[in-house]
């Protein structure tokens, strides 16, 4: 159904190509599954299928592409509008018109599809999505799983023989996701589509997939899920733990993990669960918020908080979208006035300070963080916040220079070429110019791949050990379960859960990571954490 | 045999008055009816009636849907408009008139304003003047008014000829980057507010805002085009090159005609058969090149708006009153611009009246059902 033949691409002006030399065939009615770093060429493959690359972006294209018997090199992408259907991250970008009913029939209409006809498709992708009861909303105002429901729907009306998602659910929270991926997998089994598809959540389609496409430095390899798995550069907890287990095949879902790890279970039972003790500071040198209330008119986003965070510790702040996550945040910080309540940070209220003392007592770094970047380069960037805080020359560069690790980044660059995961070092590292007692990062995990994450969580307990208070809000249950102490669940407003993270995760069965579902009912919830017991069990034996 | 013909006949009967929105354009025929009709008199009579009529069929007919909501601005705004024209009269040109509500000293200006006086003597015949004048400008303000609270305008746009297709979708897209740019306008100054570095001046901190939102928008406009592209927008199908250089040439050639023909038009001097007959030689090959390339659109239109009996009859309403206001221009304009020298009661023309009343039958329409919900 789709061909690769020796496909190479440049993008225009690049010395590099984008992909290199791709050799792949996917049969009819498959689900292929394409994974990688960011930047790593998922994008071009994906967008080379009905020829957005090179059409749209322009570029060198070496090598050929046929999808659907076509080759999109001999037609732009417009014609493939009735073969392949494209759903990209971020639904409310691609939406046409402003409801339901329109955005589905946009594409039939441009195909000039009968009336008829249209009219019975549209009813027929309405319950398909289940989105009936939606039709005449307008689409700004639904959720964000909505939102890409009605996006798939509106693809599948001009009932294109292949469908490509290109992560549809990394701009998404959690719930929102699962909303999403549960309508991609009822198009798979139940119409038997075929579907070439990114996602950073592996963890919730490899089990589904029939071929997994890596995509690393430019390459491509591509086979079953269980055998590529076994050396890909991204995997899930479940596989990592069947990695380190040495299981044969390798497990890609919590099911089959739990059924093969008996063994595994019965030789760590009585090993004590040793999780690096956090010895927390002074909470009143830290975070101390009292009775925090945060209303809007009527609506109260926060009730009666109370909430700390010690020098040393990481707290995750948990819960539904809409649950007051950001508001605390906001109130917190300061730039949200709260209706009653006192925050202290060492002693002093960041919203009644000036600018540059809250700026020296807590940090926000905000969930789109490209809005705190305004200069046209790294380097001025680095400056400004330098200026801004009063810091040494050079000192942003080099906090940021340590963030994003080994990856040389010219000082020339501009912001918006940065991977996600560098953005958001960058804007960290901006925000650390400060040198806060405290920092608070909204949702900072969104459209990161799991490498990036592991790279997050390792600067953000940096930062704890150093005598940082962290409260990260978070949906990200295996990036809490890496980095978090404590973890405070809100909903409605109110505190629900404040504990350990051992004991506020292992037992849940919405927050359990993967590696605890698997394990239950033994206290770990990492890899690591596995790994580190293992290797004290056979110290203590041998 | 007869009863099954009546209980047909009822059927379909009923099918005509099942709630269903208007068509748009029909809407706004009723509209430009009313507005013409108040353009043509200052009678402020027939101005309130016009305003009454309009909003009660507003009142009858709106959805709940955001545009609608918004007719409660175009009263204010209409308001707003007679406040000012009055004030002006009172205060640049106030002493015409006898009758003296007010007696004010009036203040001649000094130095290169000399001969401008302000204030004076606040008349009866001055406000008056402004009344009737403001009231003029506010009822067709709230003629448009109601026209944009009774039709989605997308929905407007949807109706446009085929040939136009491509024009008003984007339109449309246009009027949705509004609210996005207003909505990242509001995230990047609160974002930028945690940066501790407090900008120097305000072009600085105002750029400092505006580019992270333009960056955002065209970020966002290049997806919206490449879902665009992917989903058929702009697709040629079967159309022949030939066939897209004719209908260009002969839309050129229309748009060409109808400017000289406007322009010769309004330009006394100009010779006068490059007036009406350019002007309607103009449109005539302006709609043959949209017919024509209507045709070779290759699209086809999810639920169009249907022109029925009610539709007919909401447009005619509208413009009978129109029509009757110009009537009563040639038999009886005196009543139409009521005097204000001598001061004098105005007087009801009961042709226009009449007309003007007929306006409110699109009140007794099929209503229609609730639109959209939420902000758009």
């Amino acid at each position: 159904m789709i061909e690769f033949e020796q496909f190479s691409f440049w993008y225009p002006g690049a010395a590099k190509a984008a992909v290199e030399a791709v050799d792949l065939h996917i049969p009819e009615g498959e689900l292929a599954l394409v994974v990688g770093h960011t930047g790593s060429g998922k994008s071009t493959l994906l967008r080379a299928v009905n020829g957005l690359v090179p059409h749209f972006t322009g570029g060198h294209v070496e090598g050929r592409v046929v999808a659907g018997g076509r080759d999109p090199r001999d037609s732009p992408p417009r014609e493939f509008a009735d073969t392949v259907g494209v759903v990209g991250q971020d639904p409310l970008a691609g939406f046409v018109t402003d409801t339901v009913e329109e955005e589905l029939a946009y594409g039939m209409e441009q195909l000039a599809v009968p009336p008829q006809v249209m009219r019975r498709r549209v009813e027929e992708v309405l319950d398909l999505m289940g989105i009936a009861r939606l039709r005449r909303r307008a689409l700004r105002t639904l959720s964000g799983g909505e939102q890409q429901r009605v996006a798939l729907g509106a693809v599948l009306t001009s009932s294109p023989r292949i469908l490509v998602l290109d992560e549809p659910t990394s701009a998404l929270d959690p719930a929102a996701a699962e909303d999403a991926l549960s309508a991609v997998l009822r198009l798979v089994h139940d119409l038997g589509a075929t579907v070439l598809a990114a996602e950073h959540r592996l963890e919730r389609v490899v089990e589904y997939a029939d071929r997994l496409v890596v995509v690393h430095e430019q390459r491509v390899r591509d086979g079953k899920p269980a055998e590529l798995l076994r050396d890909a550069p991204l995997a899930p907890p479940v596989v990592e733990l069947g990695r380190l287990a040495g299981w044969d095949p390798l497990p890609l879902s919590v099911r089959d993990a739990r059924r093969a790890a008996g063994a595994l279970r019965s030789s760590l039972t009585g090993v004590p669960a040793r999780v690096a003790p956090v010895v927390p500071g002074d909470a009143r040198d830290g975070l101390l918020a009292r009775r925090v209330v945060v209303a809007y008119g009527d609506a109260v986003a926060v009730r009666d908080v109370d909430f700390t965070a010690a020098p040393g510790e990481v707290v995750a702040l948990m819960g539904r979208n809409g649950s007051g996550k950001s508001s605390l945040l906001w109130a917190l910080q300061g730039s949200l006035r709260r209706s009653a309540g006192s925050v202290s940070v060492a002693g002093q209220d960041p919203a009644a300070a000036s600018r540059a003392t809250a700026a020296a007592l807590v940090a926000l770094v905000p969930q789109q963080a490209t809005d705190l970047l305004y200069c046209d380069s790294v380097a001025a960037e680095c400056t400004a916040a330098d200026q801004g805080a009063g810091a040494v020359r050079g000192a942003t560069r080099s906090v940021f220079g340590e963030l994003v690790g080994g990856a040389g980044i010219d000082d020339a660059t501009h912001p918006r070429d940065l991977s996600d995961g560098q953005r958001l070092a960058l804007a960290l590292a901006v925000q650390l110019s400060g040198r806060p007692r405290v920092l608070l990062l909204d949702e900072p995990t969104r459209g990161l791949d799991y490498t990036a994450k592991a790279r997050l969580a390792g600067q953000l307990a940096d930062l704890a050990a150093d005598g940082m208070a962290v409260v990260v809000a978070t949906h990200d249950v295996e990036f809490v379960a890496h980095t978090a102490s404590r973890v405070v669940v809100l909903a409605e407003g109110e505190v629900v859960t404040a504990a350990p993270t051992q004991e506020a995760l292992a037992g849940s069965p919405v927050f359990a990571p993967q590696v605890a579902k698997v394990l239950a009912p033994l206290p770990w919830l990492t890899v690591d954490q596995v790994a580190a017991a293992l290797t004290a069990r056979s110290v203590a034996h041998g | 045999m007869a009863t099954v013909t009546a209980g047909v006949t009822r059927t379909r009967r009923q099918g005509h008055l099942l709630a269903r929105p208007l068509h748009p354009l029909a809407w706004w025929l009723w509209a430009l009816g009313l507005a013409v009709a108040a353009s043509r008199t200052t009678n402020p009579l027939l101005l309130a009636t016009i305003v009454a009529v309009a909003t009660w069929v507003v009142f009858a007919r709106r959805t709940d849907a955001p545009w609608a909501r918004a007719f409660a601005l175009y009263l204010a705004a209409g308001l707003a408009i007679v406040l000012v024209r009055v004030i002006f009269r009172v205060v640049f040109a106030g002493n015409q008139g006898t009758v003296v509500l007010v007696p004010l000293p009036e203040v001649s200006l000094p130095g290169a304003a000399t001969g401008i006086a302000l204030l004076g003597d606040v008349t009866a015949e001055s406000v008056l003047a402004g009344v009737y004048d403001g009231l003029r400008l506010a009822t067709m303000l709230i003629c448009l008014g109601a026209a944009n609270a009774l039709a989605n305008p997308r929905r407007l746009l949807r109706s446009m000829p085929a040939a136009l297709h491509e024009v008003s979708t984007a339109v449309v897209v246009a009027l949705s980057v509004f609210p996005q740019l207003a909505e990242s306008f509001v995230r990047v100054r609160r974002a930028r507010r945690l940066r501790p570095v407090a900008e120097k001046g305000r072009v600085a901190a105002l750029r400092r805002i505006i580019v992270p939102v333009l960056e955002d928008a065209l970020d966002r406009s290049l997806m919206l085009a490449s879902s665009m592209d992917s989903r058929g927008y702009g697709r040629r199908g079967s159309r022949s090159v030939v066939l897209s250089r004719l209908t260009a040439g002969l839309l050129i050639a229309g748009l060409a005609g109808l400017c000289i023909g406007v322009y010769a038009l309004l330009d006394g001097t100009a010779p006068r058969y490059l007036a009406t007959p350019m002007l309607l030689a103009g449109i005539a090959v302006g709609v043959v090149g949209l017919v024509v390339s209507g045709r070779s659109v290759h699209r086809s239109s999810y639920r169009p708006d249907r022109w029925r009996a009610a539709e007919c009859v909401t447009a005619a309403a509208g413009l009978l009153a129109g029509v009757a206001v110009f009537a009563t221009a040639q038999v009886d304009p005196v009543d139409l611009y009521p005097s204000l020298t001598p001061l004098s009661w105005p007087q009801l023309p009961w042709l226009a009246l009449l007309g003007i009343v007929v306006a409110l039958l699109p009140a007794a329409t099929p209503r229609s059902e609730s639109g959209v919900v939420g902000t758009t």
